[in-house]
């Protein structure tokens, strides 16, 4: 399988601070991984890096063979990225602001897109809505459908179910399952929802104060660590005064 | 009615003041400018109280030019503003947008939203004032457009500033305008100011677009050095601009503004 996304030994200093202490992974083509980590552990940081939006202290990033540093528009192009919080303008309507998000990459058939991704996440009805005055549920499945506007190989989610209820929740990941397998897409999926994780990803990176201290796939984790699910791994990891800290 | 929560309030506003430069600088300086700038108005009219007699509408012909200036500025800081307030800034910038595609569709943006609030401006002083601001002929054009670059030119160092220290640069973002106002000489000569503040009015192309503008209507003739100066520093300050904004959209790529813009 070819990696679309290749991060080789990134570093991210704020002054004194080390965010990110050089850490290396890939995902695949047709792969979800899991990026787990407690807050501050550099898993945020590590999504700006990868979207542009951060400059590495040092290290290399490359999205489908392209090195970030040197093709960040031709990048950006193939890639997407949605988190609960960053909102798109609310008072456009969803339609509109599919359309302009549309314009901005360039999206040859905007019509046939728009309707297309309206049908699949269900949000047909709301088009002509103000962004705004929809419910967290019905944002999230627009910012979804922004995010996928551009027919992305590549897409960054940062806690893409939180805030949802179980139904909307399980709607979202089955959707994410399904365009996945379809479009053979990477997802790098930044949770704190261990079972939205133990179902949607093929491997996971736990992160603690800026590194990687474990990786592999959940049922792999869980029966090293002795444990019966992945949050109880991850509360093992995070707590524990490992040779990281 | 409890002190203690009355206090707790005030520490929420007060720690917000006292943790942002900007702040406290919009704080300060907002008097200090409003005086300068009426000082400044008051002593020109003590002194010169013939100056405007055979030219009426020479001050409202200002007045509406300096509004398009502020508005065109204004304009363009909103539009980068609006992004913040509604926490669409980081789907902007992961869009593959060009940093000057993003300033161009800015900057036609701020000229259409200019020109909807000057239109009827103009259109009003006529009847209500019996004045023309077409009456500056041709050369009305080019002050236009010299007022328009250098609006834009200090949206886009404005958004700068928004770019590498976040929304805590907002209310200079409100402000810049008058903090130029009285170097600007918008309704007196430049002789009015201290010799010291003429010198920073000279390296601002301001003075020369409301000189001219006033030269036009009283005087009747044109100085096409003024033009021209107004133009060389607005070349001067546009290219400036830029540059910075580019240095401040690198910079906050090292500083990781641009993930945490909105919260």
């Amino acid at each position: 399988m070819k990696n679309l996304i290749e991060v080789k030994n990134i570093k991210k200093n704020y002054g004194k601070k080390e965010a990110v202490k050089g850490i290396s992974f890939n995902v695949e083509e047709d792969e979800i991984l899991g990026l787990l980590g407690p807050n501050g552990s550099g898993k945020t940081t590590t999504i700006g890096m990868l979207l542009g939006l951060l400059k590495p202290t040092s290290g290399q990033i490359f999205i489908n063979n392209l090195k970030l540093e040197e093709n960040r528009i031709e990048i950006l192009e193939m890639i997407n990225f949605i988190s609960p919080y960053i909102e798109l303008p609310k008072k456009l309507t969803v339609k509109q602001n599919l359309f302009v998000y549309s314009k901005l990459y360039k999206v040859k058939n905007i019509k046939e897109r728009i309707e297309y991704l309206s049908e699949k996440l269900r949000i047909g009805e709301l088009l002509n809505s103000i962004t705004g005055e929809l419910s967290s549920g019905q944002k999230n499945r627009v910012s979804l459908a922004k995010a996928l506007v551009n027919e992305p190989k590549v897409l960054l989610l940062d806690e893409p179910t939180a805030s949802l209820d179980p139904e909307v929740g399980d709607f979202v990941r089955t959707f994410l399952e399904e365009y996945k397998k379809e479009k053979k897409i990477s997802i790098l999926l930044a949770s704190h929802n261990m079972n939205e994780v133990t179902r949607l990803c093929k491997s996971v990176l736990m992160m603690k104060n800026g590194e990687i201290i474990d990786q592999g796939k959940p049922q792999d984790l869980i029966t090293k660590h002795g444990r019966t699910n992945l949050e109880e791994v991850f509360l093992k990891l995070s707590r524990s005064k490992s040779e990281f800290n | 009615m409890s002190l203690t929560r009355i206090y707790g309030l005030f520490l929420r506003h007060f720690y917000l003041i006292t943790r942002s430069f900007p702040r406290i600088l919009d704080l300060v300086y907002w008097p200090s400018i409003q005086i300068t700038l009426w000082g400044f108005i008051s002593n020109f009219f003590a002194t010169y109280t013939t100056y405007y007699n055979n030219a009426v509408g020479v001050i409202l012909t200002c007045a509406i030019l300096y509004d398009f200036l502020f508005r065109t500025s204004i304009g363009f800081n909103m539009l980068f503003l609006e992004e913040i307030w509604s926490r669409n800034f980081t789907n902007l910038f992961i869009a593959p947008m060009r940093i000057g595609e993003i300033l161009t569709s800015l900057v036609i943006t701020a000229l259409i939203r200019s020109l909807i609030g000057l239109v009827p401006a103009i259109l009003l002083t006529s009847p209500l004032f019996g004045i023309s601001i077409l009456d500056l002929g041709i050369f009305l054009f080019f002050l236009f457009l010299s007022l328009y670059i250098f609006g834009i030119t200090l949206g886009i160092l404005v958004s700068s500033g928004l770019l590498r220290f976040g929304p805590s640069f907002e209310n200079i973002a409100w402000s810049t305008m008058f903090l130029l106002a009285p170097f600007g000489c918008i309704y007196y000569p430049i002789e009015t100011l201290p010799e010291i503040f003429q010198r920073i009015a000279y390296v601002l192309p301001l003075v020369y677009i409301f000189e001219e503008a006033r030269n036009i209507l009283i005087n009747q003739t044109v100085n096409i050095e003024n033009v021209y100066y107004a133009f060389m520093w607005n070349a001067f300050y546009f290219s400036l601009s830029i540059g910075l904004f580019y240095y401040s959209f690198n910079a906050a790529k090292n500083k990781g503004t641009l993930i945490n813009m909105g919260e």
